[in-house]
């Protein structure tokens, strides 16, 4: 039997060659995005800015009439509606700000809710309304202050373990790698104004752990090779183990792709955001593994006498005595 | 590393055998099937966002228990000095500034009133401070501060209080299963599966339902009350519908009233004259004798019914009422009259009650999500399936055997945990399946490479799994700190997706390395192939 192989054996790309333009390449993309996010700013939902989301499904149009359901609702008298379609073009979520007063009475948000609901039933016959979230200014503030705090705690927990495991310079190349990635998807999402909700700190979350995955592999094997190949220079070392583990970073990310895909065709439209930011942040979190964790060991000048036992005294004795004897 | 014996065997096979039988009735519960009631029945809840329903989420003000605390004081203060033996008389009593000071016109008797007072504080919890400080300032000034400790406790006990009532209530509609959990000190949880339109239960939640009677002040006039001056010892009310029963302003007795908080029994009826919905009330009975004591001395003059602070009607009182009965009318329907009905029986809130955040979902989306989220699982682990095949061979149908375990491990343990299967959860579920296959691929690669090594069958397997174990170990260790801070720090949904993460990563470290591990030693014993296809 022939198995499927799709990457040759003892392959040797000189990644390592191209590193410099490459982390040009990546820390202008960062500032790009940095700068849209700061200018253009990420479209939050209602999880993170207050307000009242409803979704609709237009269940026999096979395009929701945005424009029409727009001039509808902004006809109630509570302000402009965003509207916008998610996963499908016939559903879509209606966000509103919440009434003035609300806040004292809940009763008013409760209002607003119900007579945007009669009004797109009256007008769209075949709309079915999936659900209606209402978030309070005070929760939706709490909701993104700990949605970050576990952000930021994640990657600084997560680069700790690394710097303990293996060497400081290891910890900031992972840190550094993660910073990239998130940096990225938050560019994204800026770019593509696609909805950013609680589920994509849970996505975001995820991909770290992944990109993760794949900065470790490639980490572990350079420990590994550290220890075999003393002498070696450092970047025909790197290279060497990103070609050692080509293979197997090419298969997994397959692999979750074949998963992710599933899902993003497939699965269920609510999470389409969710899962898009996974499969992106797969495909740059396997980059930055190679182009961002790996180069930066060689600035951060990582020796093999980090993880070769120095020896003690007792060590010394002990060899010099086996040498007599 | 490819030892296995016996014991270690059965002890995996049985690990994973009761694991997957835990899945089994969650299992057939998906499929449609009916689970036989005799046998234990570990179920996986799914969440509102799959099941639809309601998720509300009320908030109290601390400030609300923290003035409460104060007016009670101040009347308990009053109470006890008044019956003091002599007597100890006092100033007004001032609760401004969050304390409660008054000046004693007797200043010799200063020592017997700190004493008096003293018996109205209470130790605080566990803490060894009082719920009050006693001061004595200028040689005839009492002042009661509330102690952090005391304000807490206070605080909790309403919490505790306010819950309950809330559960009464919710249980009082009907409603089937609801989960109601406090959150954080002044928050209360209510999830009601099914429910996808809350509407009349916020309604029910939203009234404290604190029902008072007070003698209406005949004497104040119109004219001062519409000027906002108020006769002192009153309080100005206004009635709950203005439409029908005015706007005037109206004053009633700030003190000698009684609470409606003891009630026996509360129900909606009709009133036999004109058919009106009212609320019939009847008292225990202690508040039966203090309302016959309030009605016969105080015939011939009209006293309010005040429902939150709102007037609902403020009837002549004709004779007095010594049967412990009482009928309230007012502008009621025959809703608003049950749900009053339901409150009153259930005891007022503590606090009132704000929905800070809410969220429903219609039954359709959910089950259109389970079933999108089981053909996406499905086909992508098909296809995952195929491709490990077509890569490892024989080492792929261990994989995929290891898979499958693992996923049904997971809804095991799940269902075992009592955990909530949320729409996330589903995402984070085809994720483990992909993660898990990582390690598989890591192991495998690396008895390819070892192989190519030149190293012999039974070592490179040994290599493999010595060398992949520990950039699994690491990479999973990373996976669980992202995990346990979502967890922590995350919400609803996302709390749901993090815990599927954890059990996920626990089972695939089991089902991808422990059990293919066994697996492939027991072929390499048995078989003793002296080459692998890999």
């Amino acid at each position: 039997m022939k198995l499927l192989k799709l990457v040759p054996d003892n392959t040797d790309i000189k990644f390592l060659r191209w590193r410099v333009p490459f982390y040009v390449i990546s820390l202008l993309l960062m500032a790009a995005s940095l700068t849209l996010v700061f200018t253009k700013g990420l479209n939050l939902g209602v999880d993170f800015v207050g307000g009242q989301m409803i979704r609709v499904t237009f269940v026999q149009t096979p395009a929701a009439p945005v424009a029409a359901l727009r001039e509808e609702v902004a006809k109630l008298g509570y302000g402009e509606p965003i509207i916008q379609q998610f996963g499908k073009p016939n559903e879509v979520s209606v966000r509103m700000k919440l009434p003035e007063g609300s806040d004292q009475d809940a009763g008013l948000a409760d209002q607003m809710a119900r007579k945007i609901t009669a009004g797109i039933k009256s007008a769209h016959p075949d709309a079915r309304i999936d659900g209606v979230d209402s978030v309070s200014g005070k929760v939706s503030g709490e909701l993104f202050r700990t949605g970050m705090q576990a952000l930021i705690f994640a990657m600084i927990a997560i680069s700790i373990y690394i710097w303990i495991r293996f060497e400081w310079q290891f910890g900031v190349g992972a840190l550094f790698a993660l910073v990239h990635d998130v940096t990225l998807t938050l560019g994204l999402f800026a770019l593509t104004q696609m909805e950013f909700d609680l589920n994509i700190v849970a996505a975001i979350l995820t991909l770290i752990g992944y990109s993760l995955n794949d900065t470790i592999v490639v980490y572990d094997r350079i420990r590994e090779n550290l220890k075999k190949f003393r002498r070696m220079p450092l970047p025909e070392l790197l290279d060497l183990s990103v070609n050692e583990t080509l293979s197997r970073t090419i298969v997994t990310s397959l692999s979750v792709l074949i998963t992710l895909l599933a899902l993003l065709l497939l699965g269920p439209n609510v999470i389409f955001g969710f899962t898009a930011a996974i499969t992106l942040g797969i495909f740059v979190g396997t980059y930055s593994s190679i182009y961002m964790a790996a180069p930066i060991l060689i600035w951060l000048k990582v020796t093999s006498s980090s993880f070769v036992p120095t020896e003690t005294a007792v060590d010394r004795q002990e060899r010099l005595a086996r040498e007599r004897s | 590393m490819l030892d296995f014996p016996r014991w270690k065997q059965v002890w995996f096979w049985a690990i994973t055998l009761i694991a997957c039988f835990a899945a089994l009735p969650s299992l057939s519960s998906f499929a449609g099937a009916a689970w036989p009631s005799a046998l234990p029945d570990p179920r996986i809840n799914l969440g509102l966002d799959l099941a639809g329903g309601s998720h509300i989420l009320l908030e109290a003000n601390p400030e609300q228990v923290k003035r409460q605390r104060l007016e009670s004081m101040e009347e308990d203060v009053r109470n006890r000095l008044k019956q003091a033996e002599p007597q100890i008389r006092i100033g007004d009593i001032s609760s401004k500034d969050g304390t409660v000071s008054f000046i004693l016109d007797d200043p010799t008797r200063i020592d017997a009133a700190r004493e008096q007072v003293q018996t109205l504080t209470n130790g605080a919890q566990l803490t060894g401070q009082r719920d009050w400080d006693l001061q004595v300032m200028d040689g005839n000034r009492i002042v009661l501060t509330p102690t952090r400790a005391g304000i807490d406790q206070a605080v909790v006990q309403a919490m505790e209080t306010a819950t309950e009532v809330v559960r009464k209530r919710i249980d009082a509609l009907g409603t089937r299963e609801p989960t109601i959990i406090r959150q954080g000190s002044n928050r209360i949880v209510v999830q009601v599966p099914g429910l996808s339109d809350p509407a009349a239960l916020k309604n029910q939640l939203g009234q404290t339902a604190k029902l008072e009677f007070k003698l209406v002040d005949t004497t104040a006039l119109p004219s001062d009350l519409a000027q906002g001056i108020v006769p002192p010892g009153d309080e100005i009310v206004y009635y709950a519908n203005p439409s029908k029963d005015g706007a005037a302003p109206m004053a009633v007795k700030r003190l000698g009233g009684i609470k409606g908080d003891q009630l026996a029994d509360a129900k909606p009826g009709n009133d036999d004259r004109d058919n009106q919905p009212i609320v019939t009330i009847t008292f225990d009975q202690q508040g039966g004798a203090k309302f016959a004591k309030l009605t016969s001395e105080n015939v011939n003059k009209p006293f309010a019914i005040i429902l939150d602070g709102k007037v609902i009607s403020a009837p002549n009182i004709n004779e007095p009422i010594i049967g412990g009965t009482a009928r309230i009318s007012g502008s009621f329907t025959a809703d608003s009259a049950n749900q009053l009905a339901i409150n009153l029986r259930s005891g007022a809130l503590p606090v009132d009650l704000k929905v800070v955040e809410e969220r429903s979902v219609g039954p359709d989306l959910g089950a259109d999500s389970i079933r999108k989220g089981m053909i996406a699982f499905g086909v992508g682990t098909g296809a995952l399936m195929l491709f490990m095949l077509m890569t490892y061979g024989r080492f792929g149908v261990y994989t995929c055997l290891a898979l499958i375990i693992n996923t049904v491990m997971i809804l095991g343990i799940m269902a075992g945990l009592n955990t909530t299967l949320t729409l996330p959860g589903i995402a984070g579920f085809v994720l483990t399946i992909g993660a898990a296959v990582d390690a598989n691929v890591l192991i495998n690669e690396r008895i390819r490479e070892e192989r190519a090594r030149g190293r012999r069958v039974h070592q490179a397997v040994e290599m493999g799994y010595k060398e992949a174990s520990r950039a699994i170990f690491d990479a999973n260790i990373t996976n669980i700190i992202a995990a346990t801070l979502m967890f922590f720090f995350g919400s609803g949904p996302v709390k749901g997706f993090a815990v599927v993460l954890v059990i996920g990563i626990a089972t695939s470290v089991f089902t991808a390395v422990t059990l293919t591990r066994m697996w492939v030693s027991g072929w390499l014993r048995r078989a003793r192939p002296s080459d692998i296809v890999l």
